[in-house]
C-alpha cells in the first residue's frame, strides 16, 4: 500500500488478568488505508488487545497513540468518539430489541430532542444496504440467524464515521457469499483511507484481504509482516511456534481405517416435513463420517434430527439393532449421542461456572443426583481434558467467561467428551479454533474413534471434511444425494457430486 | 403465518387486555350500574398512586433490577408532607421537598448499586427499612391534614368536569400525566432505549457504548421520583399522612407490572401493559367492593392466581419464540 502515516500506534501494551499474563509489552500499529490482520492461536491475546484499544479493559502499562494524539478511552463510547469502531468477537447485540434499534442504539436520529423512529428505520435500512442486506428491520434481532446477526453487528460498526475499524472474527458464521460482500465493502473503505484491523482463523481470508499481518503468540508479539512476503506455512509456523515442516505434516490426510466397527445406528427413510427429505443412513462404531454440502443443504438439520431437536416424522431408526425413536435431545443423550451445535453461546456454555464445573455438569446430569463425583475426581477429569485439548488456562477453576473465544469452544467439547458418547456430532467444531488446536482436536477425536466412538463431522470447509473422514455423506437442497468412502474421498470428488 | 409471527411478542399484552375485558364484562353482567363512566373514571382515581408506583417499577424491572422501597417511600412522603404542612409550610413547598427527597433517595440507591456492584434486591431492601423508619422518626402516628388546599381545592376546583357531570378526579389526572411522561421517556429518548438494552443484555449494551453506570443511577433516580410522586398522590387521596401505610405496596406494583406482560428478567415489556395490569388489579378490587359480601382477601387470592397464570404464559411465549427462531 505504501502509506506511511501510522493511524494507530500501540506501544508496550501490558495486561495481566489474575493468573494470566494476557499481553506482555505488545507493539501494534495500523496505517490509514490498510487492512491489518491480527493472527495468533486461541488465547494469544488478540481480543484482549482489541478490548484495550477500545476501552473495554484498562491497560496495565503502555501507550496508545491514535491520529497523532495519545488516547486512553475508558469505554467503548469514548473510543467511538475518537473514531474507533469495533465489532467484538461474540455477537454483542441485544436480542430482544429490533434490528433497527440495535443498529442505532446510542445514536438514534432525533427530532426536537426526541427519537425519530422513521429516522431510525431509515438509517438502519441504509446501513444494511451497504452490506447488500435487505431484511425487515422492525423484527427483533433474535428472529434472525447468527450469520445475519453478525452482519447486523458489522453494519452497526460501519454506520458511524470512523477512522479505524476493528473486526474481531467477523466472519465466523458467514458463508462465502456474505464474506465476499463484506470484503468488497472493506476494500472500498480501505480505498477511502480507513484503517482496518481484521482477526480471523480462516487463513485463506487473511491472504485475500490483508496488507500486513501481525502475529501474536502467548501474549507477546512475534512480528509484523507484509502479507505478500509471508508464505502460509511460515505464518502458521510462527503462530504456533513450530517450523514449517512440522506444520506440513499436521495438515496431511489421516489414514483411513479399513476395519469398520459394529453397526451403531441405522435409519431408513427418516426425514422431517419442510426441513429434510427422507434419507437412509448408517453409522458404525469408530467411524468418522463427514456431512458435506453447501450452506443450507441440510447439514445442520440432519444432525439436529438425529439429536432429537427437530425429530424426524417419518421412517424408522434403530440403535444397536433395537428399534427406537429419538424424539428429544434427552432421549438422544440416553442413547449415547452427543452434539455440539453451531453457535456455542446458544448451546449453553454456562459462563459463570468454572471449567471444572462446566465439564462435570453434563456428566452429573446423566448420572443423576445420587452419583456424586468427589472433588478429586472432578479435578482429575478437568485436568485430563485441559491437557488433552490444550485448553489455555491457569487452572481448572477459571471461569469459562474469562477464557478466550476459542478456548471456550474447547471447554464445550470437553463437556460432551466427558460423557464418553458413542456417537458425537460436531457442527462446525473448528470455527474460531486456531490451526494448532484444530490439529490437536482432530487427534483427540481420532483416539476416541479408535476406542469405538463414532463421529459425525460437519464443516463448511470441505477440505477439512475430505481430510478427516472415513466416509462422506453429500447433501444438496435438503436431500442426501450420495456417499463417498475410503480412498475415493477427495475435495474434487465431493465438489463434483454437489455440482452434478 | 407471517401475521402470527409479528404477534407473538404482543401475546402477554393482549392476554392482559383480554383479562381486563373479561372482568369488565363480568361486572357489567352482574351489577346494573357497573358500566357507568363514573365507575371507570374512579378506577383511575382510586388506583392512581399504585399506578404511578408501578410506572416507576416498570423502568426498574425493564432494566433487569427490582425496587423494594416503593411502599416505604410512599409512606415517608405522606408523613413528610403532612408534618411540613402542620409546621406551616405551603403545599407547593411541601410537595417539592418530598419529590426532591424521592429523587435523592433513588439516586443514592442507584449509586450504591452501580459503584459497589451490589444487587438491587439488597440495596432497595435496605432502602425499604430505612425509609420506613425515617417516616416514624418524623411522626409516629397518622397525622391529618387541615390545609384548605388539600381539603377543598383538590376536591373542588382541580378535577376536570366533563359535560355529562362526571368528574375526573385530580389523582386520575396525575396518573395519566405520569403515564404520558413515562411513555415519552421510555419510547422517545435515548435513555429509555438504553433501559431496554441493559435489561436485554447488559454486557452487549456496554460494548455498544451504553453508559451502564449513568443509566442505572438514572433508572433508580426515576423510580425514586415516581415513588415520591405516588406518595404525593396518595397524600392528596387520603388527606393525611401515615408512616405505617402502604406496607407491601411495592409487591402490588410488581404484580401489576408482571400481569402487564413485562418480563422479570428485563428487556421486554410495555408501559401500556403496566397500565392494563394496574387496571386489572383495580377492577378486581371494584368487583369485590360491588359484591359487598365477599371479603377483600379475595382480591389477594385472585391477584396471586393471575400473577401465576401470567408467568406461565410468558414462559410459554418465550419458548414459542425460541422454537420459531430455531425453525427459521
Ligand atoms: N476477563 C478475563 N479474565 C481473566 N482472563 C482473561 C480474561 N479475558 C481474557 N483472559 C485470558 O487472556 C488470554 C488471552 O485471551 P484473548 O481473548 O485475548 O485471546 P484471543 O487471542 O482472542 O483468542 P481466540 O482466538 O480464542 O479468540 C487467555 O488466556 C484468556 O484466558
Ligand atoms: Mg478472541
Amino acid at each position: 500500500m505504501g502509506k506511511t502515516v501510522e493511524l494507530l500506534e500501540a506501544k508496550g501494551i501490558v495486561k495481566t488478568f489474575p493468573g494470566v499474563k494476557a499481553l506482555s509489552g505488545v507493539d501494534f500499529s495500523v496505517s490509514a488505508g490498510e487492512v491489518h490482520a491480527l493472527m495468533g492461536e486461541n488465547g494469544a491475546g488478540k481480543s484482549t488487545l482489541v478490548k484495550i484499544i477500545t476501552g473495554v479493559y484498562r491497560k496495565d502499562a503502555g501507550e496508545i497513540i491514535f491520529n497523532g494524539k495519545s488516547i486512553s478511552p475508558g469505554s467503548t463510547l469514548e473510543a467511538e468518539q475518537c473514531g474507533i469502531s469495533t465489532v467484538y468477537q461474540e455477537v454483542n447485540l441485544v436480542p430482544e430489541l429490533s434490528v433497527a434499534e440495535n443498529i442505532c442504539l446510542g445514536r438514534q436520529p432525533k427530532k426536537l430532542g426526541f427519537i425519530s423512529w422513521g429516522g431510525v428505520r431509515k438509517r438502519a435500512v441504509e446501513a444494511l444496504k451497504r452490506l447488500e442486506l435487505d431484511i425487515d428491520v422492525s423484527k427483533n434481532l433474535s428472529y434472525y440467524s447468527i450469520a445475519i446477526q453478525q452482519l447486523i453487528a458489522i453494519a452497526r460498526a460501519l454506520d458511524i464515521d470512523s477512522k479505524l475499524l476493528i473486526l474481531d472474527e467477523p466472519t465466523s458464521s458467514l458463508d462465502e457469499k456474505e464474506v465476499a460482500e463484506l470484503f468488497k465493502m472493506l476494500k472500498k473503505l480501505r480505498g477511502q483511507g480507513l484503517g482496518i484491523v481484521f482477526i480471523t482463523h480462516f487463513l485463506d481470508q487473511v491472504y485475500q484481504i490483508s496488507d500486513r499481518i501481525t502475529i501474536l503468540r502467548d501474549g507477546g508479539k512475534v512480528g509484523t509482516f507484509e502479507a505478500a512476503r509471508l508464505p502460509r506455512l511460515e505464518m502458521v509456523g510462527r503462530m504456533i511456534g513450530k517450523d514449517p515442516e512440522q506444520v506440513k505434516s499436521m495438515e496431511k490426510k489421516r489414514e483411513i481405517r479399513k476395519v469398520a466397527g459394529k453397526e451403531f445406528l441405522k435409519a431408513e427413510g427418516i426425514g422431517r416435513k419442510g426441513m429434510l427429505f427422507p434419507m437412509a443412513l448408517e453409522i458404525r462404531e469408530g467411524e468418522i463420517i463427514g456431512l458435506a454440502g453447501l450452506l443450507g443443504s441440510g447439514r445442520s438439520e440432519t444432525a439436529r434430527m438425529l439429536f432429537g431437536v427437530d425429530p424426524s416424522d417419518s421412517g424408522k431408526l434403530s440403535i444397536g439393532g433395537a428399534d427406537t425413536d429419538i424424539s428429544s435431545p434427552k432421549k438422544a443423550v440416553k442413547n449415547g449421542i452427543a452434539m455440539t451445535a453451531e453457535d456455542r453461546k446458544v448451546t449453553g456454555i454456562i459462563s459463570d461456572l468454572t471449567i471444572r464445573e462446566n465439564i462435570v455438569l453434563a456428566l452429573q446430569a446423566r448420572a443423576g443426583a445420587f452419583r456424586t463425583y468427589t472433588l478429586k475426581e472432578q479435578y482429575a477429569l478437568a485436568d485430563k481434558f485441559i491437557k488433552a485439548l490444550g485448553i489455555k488456562t491457569p487452572d481448572a477453576d477459571q471461569l469459562i467467561k474469562n477464557l478466550s473465544g476459542g478456548n471456550q469452544q474447547k471447554a464445550l467439547l470437553a463437556r460432551w467428551l466427558a460423557m464418553e458418547p458413542r456417537l458425537f456430532m460436531l457442527d462446525e467444531p473448528t470455527r474460531g479454533i486456531d490451526v494448532g488446536a484444530k490439529a490437536e482436536i482432530e487427534k483427540v477425536m481420532d483416539e476416541l474413534c479408535e476406542k469405538g466412538m463414532a463421529l459425525l463431522f460437519i464443516s463448511s470447509e470441505m477440505e477439512e471434511v475430505s481430510r478427516n473422514c472415513d466416509r462422506v455423506m453429500v447433501l444438496r437442497d435438503r436431500r442426501k444425494i450420495g456417499e463417498i468412502s475410503g480412498e475415493d474421498i477427495s475435495l474434487q470428488a465431493i465438489m463434483k457430486m454437489i455440482a452434478e | 403465518m407471517k401475521f402470527l409471527k409479528i404477534q407473538t411478542r404482543y401475546i402477554p399484552l393482549m392476554a392482559t387486555a383480554a383479562v381486563f375485558a373479561l372482568l369488565y364484562i363480568i361486572g357489567l353482567s352482574s351489577f346494573s350500574n357497573f358500566g357507568s363512566l363514573g365507575v371507570f373514571v374512579n378506577l383511575f382515581g382510586d388506583n392512581a398512586f399504585l399506578g404511578i408506583a408501578a410506572i416507576g417499577a416498570t423502568f426498574v424491572i425493564l432494566s433487569g433490577g427490582i425496587d423494594l422501597s416503593v411502599g416505604s417511600v410512599i409512606a415517608f412522603t405522606s408523613i413528610l408532607i403532612a408534618s411540613l404542612l402542620d409546621k406551616g409550610f405551603d403545599p407547593g413547598t411541601a410537595i417539592s421537598i418530598s419529590l426532591l427527597f424521592g429523587i435523592c433517595f433513588g439516586a443514592s440507591m442507584g449509586c450504591l448499586i452501580h459503584f459497589f456492584e451490589l444487587p438491587p434486591f439488597l440495596v432497595t431492601l435496605a432502602g425499604m427499612f430505612f425509609a420506613r423508619g425515617l417516616g416514624f422518626l418524623i411522626h409516629p402516628q397518622s397525622l391529618g391534614i387541615k390545609h384548605p388546599f388539600f381539603l377543598n381545592t383538590v376536591g373542588d376546583s382541580l378535577p376536570v368536569k366533563l359535560s355529562n357531570g362526571v368528574e375526573i378526579p385530580f389523582t386520575a389526572s396525575c396518573f395519566i400525566a405520569a403515564l404520558i411522561l413515562a411513555l415519552i421517556i421510555a419510547h422517545m429518548t435515548g435513555f429509555g432505549r438504553n433501559v431496554y438494552a441493559i435489561g436485554g443484555n447488559e454486557q452487549a449494551a456496554k460494548l455498544m457504548g451504553v453508559r451502564i453506570g449513568a443509566t442505572k443511577i438514572m433508572i433508580y433516580t426515576l423510580a425514586g421520583f415516581f415513588s415520591a410522586l405516588a406518595g404525593v398522590v396518595f397524600t392528596l387521596y387520603m388527606q393525611s399522612g401515615n408512616p405505617s401505610s402502604c406496607v407491601g405496596l411495592e409487591l402490588d406494583a410488581i404484580a401489576a407490572v408482571v400481569i402487564g406482560g413485562t418480563l422479570l428478567s428485563g428487556g421486554v415489556g410495555y408501559l401500556a401493559g403496566t397500565l392494563l395490569g394496574v387496571l386489572v388489579l383495580g377492577l378486581i378490587q371494584t368487583l369485590i367492593t360491588f359484591h359487598g359480601d365477599l371479603n377483600t382477601w379475595w382480591t389477594k387470592i385472585v391477584i396471586g392466581v393471575l400473577v401465576l397464570v401470567f408467568i406461565l404464559l410468558q414462559n410459554l411465549v418465550t419458548k414459542m419464540t425460541k422454537k420459531r427462531i430455531k425453525s427459521t
